[in-house]
């Protein structure tokens, strides 16, 4: 018996969402006690999920709805790995804390089914649906630690943020609809002219703010700093990575494929954009004094990076973003991973001052911050300079030279608050002992480091073509 | 295929692998013998290093002008890995092997902290320094070029003085800043040309407006390296708090990435680019070797005075190789080969007596040479060096790039050798100064009165730098000799493309 075409072309989406499905049903009759189970077996459904994502076939689906391309497979075999060592990360977090819950693997499982959507969507409906499945999913995330004031100020923020950036976006859908009389991004192209209407144009301004919201792009940024800061660790590993992938590339369809003609209108948005972003990122880093805010303004500036290489359009431009983002997210859930994993006296390590002197107290951990940390910076030969590399030659390839200049100055400003995190580390006296640390983070934030450097090397000959294959074949199905 | 260029470079990352391993699997109690471990593993990895560059050096041809030993292996779109040398690298290669062993012996007893990884740093930083002068790969260059910063930062930041972090951050921004214009600058030109593959961009010819920005996104990272005024201001920083070692490596080898780069790049790639910016070049080197002598005489810190020592002889070697001509271009290599063994060993001079006292106030000593006869005579030697005594290798560097800016093809070399003459007597005034308080009179300061002249192991350091620095002197053709069949080449392309 053979599927039909349709239920190929979603079964990794089929999978992981019947996936969540069963395994809240067996949460539910295990209690909490089935924590353990349920993280492993959603592990083993998200492998599960990415062998028929990755080897299945290509195609449209849905009346062009649900896409699946090269981009889309490129995307989610990166999306379903996170989320499996999100899960992992996870796990052995609440287990430290004595509080196992079911429902965190469930949610990781739902976010990644959302994420999924995002970057298979043909359509401005399958691509909202696929921005809430998801965003709600990590708004719970956010508040998991319900007892916590912090967290759950987080969440409030995220929950009322994002419902005001959904708003926009389903705003920015409706007069694109309008004016465009489809919802389909190849009947939108088909419909917008070289210079589009001004309803058009709001519409794409509207869409571009909203997504703006998911990738924590600044002018709409605002949530970002406190929901890393106030957002369980390893949460905000899952949360920094993935959803912003998926969001990029979501990004990518809804402007390569919606609008190829009106390149001109949505570019200048979107360098604006990445120009704040990078401002932003750069400048308001340099204030601060705990890592996790640090880390989030560091990823409004990574944001405004990828946004300036998607602002060079297809192809050099999206296979730039997909480069630079799956080499980021790697170093940024490495870094979590190693904050997870770091406490003083059953104190979380969260800001500069706890990380003095941390090489002699853990020399692993603070070696592989230091990697992450030159990394970040773009220093070669660490992946982050990889990254960097693809950004900044797509944009100048497409004669942006005066964004690629100010996105190389605010580097190396942002230089120094990477640079005061190696101090921190290497130069200060220690305050006293830190913890042992557990084997799951630990081990998740070695690997990204090796992963940084030397494994990046060879897997550089392996990326940069499937991420152009991805960008040449983006759309046609 | 791995040639012996590859070998070479990557040498000393056994040394690396070995003092990891030695780490990971030493128990608390053995760490008086990591300690001693490490060191022997360090010195005898700099030393198989020196050994593969000798080597290279025997067997390179200097009759053939372009590049050799070069391997090429496919790697990603972006980049390949290219390696190759040619007459002007190849005795960079040989420089930095050459000092690295010294540099080790120098540490041997002034470091007891962290010592493993110290030598982890130098060792790393001996792959990174011997790549930038191997690779023939934009991005291979930039790799090697730019990773050097992270080493040097953590050696003056966790090794060095009190000022170190004010020090570490300076060196580190200031660098970055100017080498990532220069990323910049590589990207444009890869997606102009289509290839990072430096002997094929030779060729390429850059439209004149292109070049012009090129060329000053290379000057930014080139000349803060140099450091060429009014940049410099990061090196007497640096080269102050950084532990006697790191001197020795800032001046010796990462200053000349900078002339190196000048030459491999700035000239045979932007040359109308660079007839443009000669005055530039020249008004700039005339400033510096002028302009920080005279700091240098005001400095009471020995190592300051010889860090802006440095800022002045560089000016000799920009000067030089902007000249336009054989004999200026020969005597900026040759200038900047001396150059790394004079202030090297200049700075080793001064680790000898900070050891002892740990203090380098110009005031504190006086009237070393009635203790310490020896080391007077060695620190006599290597600031006649300095001053450039006829004899010594500095006077060839100095008197070459100053015939050759005399007869500078373009911009005004006349006025432009006249000013650099002079820097010749100010760096007498300073460096014989300097010498005269520091060693000559009578011992004044009581804490002086107990103070040892140099150990075996300081002599043995400073054997080697003594006959380099004699041999060049007298017979400068070890070094002229190789480089002369590439310089040619590359003076002679370049006033071809630039219409000289």
């Amino acid at each position: 018996m053979t599927l039909p075409f349709e239920l190929q072309i979603s079964s990794p989406e089929l999978i992981v969402g019947v996936g969540a499905l069963v395994l809240l049903l067996v949460g539910a009759f295990r209690g909490d006690k089935g924590a353990g189970l349920v993280s492993v077996l959603a592990g083993l459904v998200l492998i599960a999920a990415g062998a028929p994502a990755a080897v299945g076939p290509l195609g449209a689906a849905f009346h062009g709805g649900f896409v699946e391309d090269q981009a889309s497979v490129y995307a989610k075999v990166a999306i379903y790995l996170m989320s499996a060592v999100a899960v992992v990360l996870g796990n052995g977090w609440l287990a430290r804390l004595k509080s196992g819950k079911f429902e965190y693997p469930v949610l990781i499982l739902l976010a990644a089914l959302g994420m999924g959507m995002m970057v298979s969507a043909g359509d401005l409906i399958s691509l909202y649906v696929g921005v809430e499945l998801q965003s709600l999913a990590l708004y719970v995330l956010a508040a998991f630690r319900r007892d916590d004031a912090k967290s759950s100020e987080a969440g409030l923020k995220y929950f009322v943020l994002g419902a005001l950036s959904s708003g926009l976006l389903l705003y920015g859908a409706s007069l694109i609809y309008g004016f465009a009389g489809s919802t389909r991004f190849p009947d939108i192209a088909h419909a917008v002219a070289a210079t589009p209407s001004t309803g058009v144009i709001f519409g794409i301004v509207f869409l571009i703010c909203g997504l703006a919201f998911k990738v924590s792009a600044a002018p709409f940024h605002m949530w970002t700093p406190d929901v890393y800061e106030g957002a369980p660790t390893p949460v905000v590993a899952f949360i920094a990575a993935a959803p912003k992938l998926a969001a990029m590339v979501l990004f990518a369809r809804a402007m390569v494929l919606g609008f190829p003609d009106a390149i001109e209108q949505w570019r200048q948005v979107i360098v604006a954009v990445a120009g704040i972003s990078m401002a932003v990122g750069a400048f308001a880093g340099l204030a601060q004094k705990n890592l996790k805010r640090l880390l989030a303004y560091s990823s409004i500036l990574n944001i405004g990076y990828a946004l300036m290489a998607l602002s060079a359009g297809a192809p050099g431009g999206v296979q730039a973003m997909l480069v630079f983002m799956v080499l980021y997210m790697i170093d940024v859930t490495g870094v979590f991973a190693c904050l997870t994993a770091l406490s003083r006296n059953g104190k979380p390590m969260e800001s500069f001052a706890d990380m003095a002197g941390l090489s002699k107290e853990n020399p692993a951990m603070a070696m592989a911050l230091t990697v992450f940390s030159f990394s970040l910076m773009g220093i070669p030969p660490f992946s982050g300079f990889w990254a960097k590399f693809f950004a900044f030659k797509a944009a100048l390839a497409a004669g942006e030279w005066q964004i690629a200049v100010f996105g190389l100055v605010t580097s190396v400003v942002a230089a120094f608050y990477y640079l005061r995190l190696v101090k921190t580390m290497w130069f200060d006296p220690a305050p006293g002992q830190v913890d042992r640390t557990p084997w799951d983070a630990k081990a998740i934030g070695l690997a990204a480091a090796l992963f940084s450097f030397p494994v990046v090397m060879p897997f550089l000959a392996l990326l940069d073509p499937w991420a152009r294959a991805a960008a040449q074949a983006f759309g046609f199905v | 295929m791995v040639g012996i260029l590859t070998l070479t470079t990557f040498a000393p990352l056994i040394g690396v692998a070995a003092i990891l391993l030695l780490k990971a699997f030493a128990k608390p109690e053995q760490a008086e013998s990591v300690k001693r471990n490490s060191r022997w593993i360090a010195l005898a990895t700099t030393i198989a290093t020196l050994a593969l560059s000798i080597l290279l050096v025997a067997n390179f041809d200097s009759k053939e002008p372009g590049f050799q030993f070069v391997e090429h292996l496919p790697w990603f779109a972006g980049a390949d890995y290219r390696m190759g040398v040619d007459g002007i690298s190849v005795l960079f290669v040989l420089l930095t092997a050459f000092l690295m062993p010294l540099c080790i012996a120098a540490s041997w007893k002034s470091i007891d902290d962290r010592v493993a990884e110290y030598f982890i740093a130098f060792l790393l930083l001996e792959t990174l320094m011997i790549g930038v002068f191997c690779a023939l790969d934009l991005i291979l260059f930039y790799i090697f070029f730019e990773g050097g910063l992270i080493p040097m930062f953590l050696i003056i930041g966790i090794w060095g003085g009190k000022n170190r972090v004010y020090a570490a951050y300076k060196f580190f921004l200031y660098t970055l800043l100017g080498s990532i214009l220069m990323l910049g600058a590589i990207l444009v030109m890869a997606a102009t040309a289509h290839t990072t593959s430096i002997p094929e961009l030779m060729a390429y010819k850059f439209a004149p407006q292109l070049q012009t920005w090129l060329w000053l996104a290379f000057f930014a990272s080139f000349a803060v390296k140099m450091p060429m005024w009014p940049v410099h201001t990061w090196l007497p920083d640096a080269h102050v708090e950084a532990p006697t070692a790191g001197s020795v490596i800032l001046a010796g080898i990462m200053l000349k990435m900078g002339g190196y780069g000048f030459l491999r790049f700035s000239l045979p790639m932007f040359p109308n680019a660079s007839v443009m910016f000669t005055p530039l070049i020249f008004a700039m080197s005339v400033i510096a070797i002028v302009y920080t002598s005279l700091v240098a005489f005001r400095q009471t810190d020995i190592k300051k005075l010889i860090a802006y020592s440095s800022v002045a002889h560089m000016g000799f070697v920009t000067m030089g190789i902007f000249s336009g001509n054989v004999i200026g271009v020969q005597g900026a290599v040759f200038q900047m080969i001396s150059h790394g063994i004079i202030s090297g060993a200049l700075f080793l001079c001064v680790g000898v007596v900070y050891d002892r006292m740990h203090t380098r106030e110009i005031a504190f000593y006086g009237g070393l040479v009635t203790r310490m006869p020896w080391y007077a005579a060695t620190f006599m030697l290597f600031t006649m060096g300095n001053v450039g005594l006829p004899g010594t290798s500095g006077f060839v560097g100095e008197i070459l790039t100053m015939t050759g800016a005399y007869g500078a093809t373009w911009g005004s070399g006349t006025w432009t050798a006249l000013f650099a003459a002079t820097g010749v007597i100010l760096s007498a005034v300073y460096a014989l100064t300097l010498y005269r308080r520091v060693i000559f009179g009578q011992i004044v300061n009581p804490k002086l009165a107990a103070i040892t002249d140099m150990d075996v192991r300081e002599v043995a350091i400073f054997i080697p730098l003594i006959v380099g620095a004699l041999v060049l002197g007298v017979y400068p053709h070890f070094v002229l000799g190789v480089t002369e069949a590439s310089v040619t080449r590359l003076v002679d392309t370049w006033r071809l493309a630039a219409g000289g």
